[in-house]
């Protein structure tokens, strides 16, 4: 099917299950209930695990396949924002060409940076891409302003331009983005007894864009050019060795990788039409290199999931704070509560980075190929488990 | 002229922090092999070391002074650090004004006890490992001994003044003939200074003329044979190790009076002493100082007004552009060894 093999294309399927329900899926508690906090289909926090999850596909066609690791990847997120702003001020408010300005853009800047922080591999390329990454962060800060809005950020205006669109509304505000007229924030409330669940235009336009992304990611491992990338990964020299130089493919994977990066940026200006420069800071640099790592990387789901693992913790665990934790264990004596929330307390609230970093740890020690490899361990230790059982009666029936 | 040698005298004390960084991380890689990326926290750890020491001296207690009275008319309680109880007040207050240099005494086995522990417990278990492995693992533990600091001191920066001996400026200037207040200088970063070319200095003695240092040395050059030659090579690094945390540890003591710690000032530090690592060549000992010092003193020439108005953000940008230009004209850095990292 759509030129996948069986395998890949129930794993699509999957994907666009969950993208489509996601606002259902991750509404599994009742509102205003006790479990309520633990809800993540609001509008905003879709959005962002849809975009993070393609900010992942793209950064893993780079690092899961090649093995080169950039520590500066969020430069092209953070370009990829500014355009799109940018082409809500002077275009108009429709959300396509900003995206595809951010994308062909994010595209450009990421030729330029990977030409020449390809001509060095391993640590001098990661010390590289970060160098080039902490430079413009740096000058968006400062002298770029007129263009980024420096440390404000880029915002919209009552008097931009707009060539296609108008300045300001009938009443005075400023536009909102949207898709021919269909508003990014325009939402649907269903309720359903006790549960409430919204579908956001915004969410929706991203996950259509996120499968695509998707589907293009399982083309783009499944093709001979994908197999060349892991060519290089497992041997450069030997490839080189055969005749085959590595630099057009491995300039590709970048590229590619930096405008899945632009998309994801565009899509976020898109979801709130402001862009700053904190974006392309190299620890927003190394949040996707997390993401990537504790789904999985070199996987074909392992980065969405990961994405969505971390922005999930990001909001829900920051949200539990003492008073949460004295709710949930008041059940307990006096004494044994007030011990217990003291231990969980520093690993949630602002704290929950510390979960984070103990997890990624954990996650690189014991498995270097993420949560996917680690789910496919317990599904073949169980498969082996099943068989065994299945073998052990024949094997001790006595011979009559 | 006196405006060159301010703007060198400006470069050297962040030179030294640069130079003080690179050299520990130099000496892991070039030990072990690994790419730390935790040795920003192991600086940010030092600054928190004095920290604590200069809280821990300042500890006090109550006591009702009956000569004074507060606003309400009652005897008044005043905090008297134990100190003054130990030792008087004058010798008390005199250890608490130095808290920061004694803080040294505290730092050193603190900060090797943490790299035997990082080593034994964590990095060993990386050798075979590949290097993104190396830099992905340190990197989670940075964020740990981050998120871990900023649950015990906050998130603000923790002013720590240097003692009031080395407060106040020194003019430089007229010790070389030119005008007064031409060249002024604070006391403490030309401590700063001294004091990172002490530890730059001993550290490469150690190297150079101990049996263990050559030994090191040797292990630096061709491990595989040294440990046939029945040495314990694994041994002596994990001590160079510790070596080299106390090294970044001690960086961080110094450099608390010049900038108040917060648990994040780690991470900023280390970023741009992988530049310096890499633009001094990995690997290279010598090369990791000079361009500590190096890139130390040219941002601070970007930095003036007549380079940023000439060249508008170059003060931001000066440090990246020089690691990229090196990189891509000399792979190997200014003195970097053949065949390091270089598969």
């Amino acid at each position: 099917m759509l030129g996948l093999e069986k395998k890949d294309f129930r794993l699509l399927l999957v994907v666009i299950g969950l993208t489509l329900f996601a606002p259902i899926i991750l509404n599994p508690f009742p509102a205003g209930s006790e479990m309520a906090q633990f809800n993540a289909g609001y509008p905003d926090l879709m959005q962002r695990f849809v975009i993070f999850g393609i900010f992942a596909i793209g950064f893993n066609i780079l690092f899961g396949l090649t093995g080169y690791l950039s520590f500066g990847h969020a430069a092209f997120l953070g370009v990829g924002s500014y355009s799109a702003v940018w082409m809500f001020k002077l275009l108009s408010m429709n959300v396509l060409p900003a995206i595809i300005l951010s994308v062909i853009i994010a595209g450009l800047f990421s030729l330029l940076i990977g030409f020449i922080s390809l001509r060095r591999s391993g640590i001098y390329f990661s010390i590289l891409t970060l160098a080039f990454a902490q430079m413009s962060f740096a000058l968006a800060y400062s002298v770029l302003t007129p263009i980024t809005g420096g440390e404000t950020g880029l915002q919209l205006a009552l008097d931009d331009p707009r060539i296609l669109g108008a300045s300001q509304t009938a009443s005075g505000n400023i536009p909102v983005p949207s898709l021919f007229g269909l508003e990014m924030r325009a939402s649907y409330e269903m309720a359903v007894g006790a549960w409430s669940f919204t579908f956001n235009a915004g969410y929706y336009l991203a996950a259509v864009i996120l499968v695509l992304a998707f589907y293009l990611a399982i083309r783009i491992f499944r093709s001979p050019f994908g197999m060349m990338l892991r060519a290089i990964k497992s041997n450069q020299t030997r490839m080189s060795y055969t005749g085959l130089n590595a630099r057009p493919y491995t300039l590709a994977a970048f590229v590619i990788s930096g405008m899945y990066a632009g998309l994801a940026g565009g899509l976020m200006a898109s979801m709130d039409p402001l862009a700053g420069a904190e974006r392309m800071q190299w620890t927003a640099s190394g949040e996707v290199v997390l993401m990537t790592i504790l789904g999985g990387a070199g996987t074909l789901i392992g980065p969405v999931l990961g994405a969505g693992m971390i922005k999930y913790f990001e909001n829900i665990f920051s949200k539990i704070n003492s008073q949460v934790l004295h709710d949930w264990f008041g059940f307990l004596p006096d004494g044994l509560e007030d011990f217990v929330v003291t231990l969980i307390y520093p690993f949630v609230g602002k704290g929950w980075h510390l979960t984070l970093g103990i997890v990624f740890m954990l996650v690189v020690i014991f498995l270097p190929g993420g949560l996917v490899q680690g789910g496919q361990k317990i599904a073949a230790a169980m498969r082996r488990r099943k068989k065994t059982d299945d073998a052990n009666p024949g094997a001790t029936k006595p011979a009559e | 002229m006196d405006q060159f040698i301010l703007q060198i005298l400006n470069g050297l004390d962040k030179g030294s922090a640069y130079a003080l960084i690179a050299l520990g991380l130099t000496l892991i890689f070039g030990t072990l092999g690994v790419v730390n990326f935790a040795h920003g926290a192991l600086f940010m750890l030092g600054a928190f070391c004095a920290v604590t020491v200069s809280k821990l001296l300042t500890l006090s207690h109550k006591v009702v002074d009956d000569t004074r009275t507060d606003f309400l008319g009652n005897p008044m309680q005043v905090d008297v650090p134990y100190l003054h109880d130990w030792f008087g007040p004058a010798m008390g207050d005199k250890l608490i004004d130095w808290a920061v240099p004694l803080s040294i005494l505290f730092a050193i086995p603190v900060m090797i006890c943490i790299g035997f522990i990082m080593e034994r417990g964590l990095i060993k278990h990386f050798y075979k490992r590949p290097h993104a492995d190396q830099i992905l693992v340190t990197f989670g533990l940075a964020i740990v001994i981050q998120e871990v600091i900023k649950y015990y001191y906050g998130a603000n920066p923790i002013p720590t003044p240097a003692p009031s001996a080395f407060k106040g400026s020194f003019d430089f200037g007229v010790l070389i003939g030119f005008d007064v207040n031409a060249i002024i200088y604070p006391y403490w970063r030309l401590v700063y200074f001294f004091f990172s070319l002490v530890v730059i200095g001993a550290v490469f003695a150690f190297l150079q003329f101990t049996t263990f240092g050559m030994v090191v040395r040797a292990g630096m050059a061709d491990r595989e044979t040294v440990g046939l030659l029945g040495i314990d090579i694994d041994k002596r690094f994990t001590i160079m190790f510790g070596i080299a945390a106390a090294v970044a540890g001690l960086a961080g003591v110094m450099y608390v009076p010049i900038n108040p710690p917060n648990y994040h000032m780690g991470m900023d530090f280390l970023v741009l002493s992988f530049v310096v690592v890499v633009v001094g060549g990995m690997g290279s000992l010598p090369g990791a100082v000079a361009a500590g010092f190096l890139l130390g003193i040219l941002e601070s020439f970007a930095s003036t007004s007549w380079a940023v108005s000439n060249l508008p953000g170059i003060n931001q940008v000066i440090i990246y552009l020089v690691a990229i230009i090196i990189l891509l004209t000399r792979p190997r850095g200014l003195m970097g060894r053949k065949g390091v990292m270089e598969e």
